[in-house]
């Protein structure tokens, strides 16, 4: 009795299966978005709201692999959007054109990295970007170690540092902001791909300090502190807001973060109708999930450069600190 | 010699009782040991259901991801894990119940058998990450099966085919050889052998690694994550039951989709802590379906075994 329910039920679940793949891709439209986890919380919300206006007509998901490996997927054709929290670098670029992809670079709001202590350190009103590179240089592994070693005005307390691992975007653009060098940073800090366990070290020990993406911040004000940055000697300390990202007082640590649109997927109607949709509606949302939104001129400037299509990056697959983006907008763009 | 006797009788006596003693300890570390691994997972299982337990509204189960706390669902995720364990499960049984069944039954005993034999032993112990690593490539690129729900149901049913394998050879060992010799007696052949005792009689065995290894299957997320599960996703496959000839539609297999593992996942890393509840409250729905899942098992093995009489 078994065995013939059993035989039976493998006769038909392997003919089930031959005949799953057999048959042809789903026919609904669908826009598919994978890369960075920085951009996740942007492109999310949009795609939420996109799928409510269009009733489900149009479906959208969002994938999270990183800047890197969304890059991958997009340059072999898999994805046609992919978020990126740094430009697109030479090596990318030169797989994409092996395949063909063409692209546009769409910015699509701020984030500013923010430095946090305990809510108990007092001593720290401020802190420049070079006080930042004695702290986080290759050269300080081992040797600095109390705040006291950094600047003869701190106590001697020990140093604890938290950040990001070494494959994510604010990793990238931190160390080439502060150190100078993209990557180049003491490896004796604690990392952590899940900035809540970076909220959690800083918020319980007075000697603490880390760097994360603004939203963090937003979400946690009452367990950490920000530290207003000095961008060079003689200059004011700035404190990173909506306000200071936006007039570009923030620096260096504010970035632009990106949507990389394929040229292929931007002929398709319901990608066309989805960033239509990104440009009128990410500021809003962007400001909702705690980023800070481009100037309206820029989500605007997009859809220009859309229509005239210009494609490529502005960036030259090189890292850069410090651009605003009235600049960024006016450049040239290359493939 | 009475002295002797009775003096033999008392180191007797002692050894007796210092076995005894040695008996209760090792039970009372056995219960111990027991008492300290419930007593962890009831914890755990605590903490989650307190954490989660403001979120466990119906609403939840019926809402997709959003990226409102309060109004977000785990819709996608457990019809998502849902469809994948199905899928898991019947490629993962009826392969690996035949391959334990030729190994035990049919394989002849040489080298080319013991090579097979140590292979699956060893592929039990390699990383999950890896057999994503092996579904991205074959799966996913060579036989363009996309990164859909019969990808990671076929990726997670490779994962398991060794534990089920096993455990299905060990449920064959175990049936006593006098009722092979007997049907063989009767001029059964092997099949027939096969059929009517062997499988029946060892699918209680066979049940409970299947429920080792589906539970195993439904909390994976590496190899998942690396043949491209997405985190956000507001819709459902299509249905596999149609309207129209021949009712069953296949579609769904090829749709994209999300699991339990990653929703928890994306949730706990968020900043609003408010997702956090959300969080534990999905993490208490995995551990209720896992729960459900091995219930299933357990009550149909009880059923199997209740029919057999030998």
């Amino acid at each position: 009795m078994i065995s013939m329910n059993f035989k039976r039920a493998v006769w038909v679940l392997s003919i089930g299966l031959i005949a799953a793949v057999g048959t042809a891709k789903a026919g609904a439209t669908l826009v598919t978005i994978d890369g960075s986890s920085t951009v996740y919380p942007v492109t999310e919300a949009v795609a939420e709201e996109f799928q409510i206006s269009k009733k489900g007509a149009i479906r959208v998901t969002v994938g999270i692999s990183g800047t890197g490996g969304g890059f991958k997927k997009f340059c072999r054709g898999e994805v046609d959007i992919s978020g990126a929290s740094r430009p697109i670098l030479k090596s990318e670029m030169e797989n994409c054109a092996k395949a063909g992809i063409k692209y546009f670079e769409l910015p699509v709001a701020f984030d500013a990295i923010t430095v946090v202590v305990n809510p108990k350190n007092s001593f720290l009103k401020q802190i420049t970007v070079a006080e930042l590179k004695k702290m986080w240089e290759p050269g300080a592994q081992g040797k600095v170690a109390k705040w006291k070693d950094i600047n003869p005005a701190w106590p001697d307390l020990p140093l604890k540092l938290f950040g990001p691992g070494a494959d994510s975007g604010t990793f990238d653009y931190f160390t080439e902001a502060v150190v100078g060098k993209s990557k180049s940073s003491r490896g004796d800090f604690t990392a952590s791909e899940d900035d809540n366990v970076l909220v959690q070290g800083v918020s319980q020990d007075k000697g603490g300090l880390a760097y994360f993406g603004y939203a963090y911040y937003a979400e946690n004000m009452k367990r950490v502190k920000a530290v207003p940055i000095v961008d060079k000697a003689g200059k004011t300390a700035v404190s990173p807001s909506m306000e200071t990202v936006i007039s570009g007082k923030y620096q260096p640590l504010s970035r632009p973060i990106f949507i990389y649109l394929s040229e292929k997927a931007w002929q398709r109607a319901e990608v066309k109708e989805f960033i239509a949709f990104y440009m009128s509606q990410g500021a809003t949302l962007a400001k909702e999930v705690k980023y800070v939104p481009l100037p309206a001129k820029a989500y605007e400037g997009n859809l220009e450069h859309l229509k005239k299509g210009k494609l490529g990056t502005v960036f030259g697959g090189t890292p850069e600190v410090g651009i605003t983006i009235e600049e960024l907008m006016k450049r040239e763009g290359k493939l | 010699m009475a002295r002797m006797a009775r003096k033999d009788i008392g180191e007797i006596r002692g050894i007796i009782a210092r076995a005894k003693r040695l008996d209760v300890i090792f039970g009372v570390v056995g219960v111990l040991a027991l008492g300290l691994g419930l007593l962890t997972f009831a914890t755990l299982f605590v903490d989650m259901a307190l954490d989660g337990y403001s979120r466990l509204t119906p609403d939840f189960f019926t809402e997709f991801p959003s990226r409102h706390a309060e109004r977000a669902g785990i819709l996608s995720a457990w019809v998502g894990t849902t469809l994948v364990m199905l899928v898991t499960a019947c490629v993962a049984v009826p392969l690996s119940v035949a391959a334990g069944i030729y190994l035990e039954e049919y394989a002849p005993r040489n080298w080319i058998t013991d090579i097979i034999e140590i292979n699956i032993a060893n592929l039990a112990g390699v990383p999950s990450i890896i057999y994503g690593l092996l579904a991205l490539g074959l799966f996913v690129y060579e036989f363009n099966l996309g990164q859909s729900i019969l990808t990671a149901g076929l990726t997670l049913a490779l994962l398991i085919l060794p534990v089920v394998i096993v455990a299905t050879r060990e449920a064959i060992r175990s049936i006593p050889s006098h009722i092979r010799e007997g049907a063989y007696a009767l001029g059964a052949t092997k099949w027939q052998v096969v059929q009517h005792h062997i499988l029946p009689y060892s699918m209680g065995g066979i049940m409970t690694g299947v429920i080792i290894g589906m539970a195993r299957a439904i909390g994976e997320t590496a190899p998942i994550i690396t043949i491209g599960a997405l985190t956000f996703i507001a819709f459902l496959p299509a249905s596999p039951v149609t309207g129209t000839f021949p009712f069953l539609s296949f579609e769904w297999l090829q749709s994209p989709f999300t699991v339990m593992p990653i929703q928890i996942f994306n949730w706990t890393s968020r900043p609003d802590p408010n997702f956090h509840a959300n969080a534990a409250a999905a993490g208490f729905v995995l551990v209720l379906m896992t729960l459900i899942m091995n219930g299933l098992a357990i009550w149909l093995r009880y059923r199997i075994r209740r029919n057999i009489k030998w």
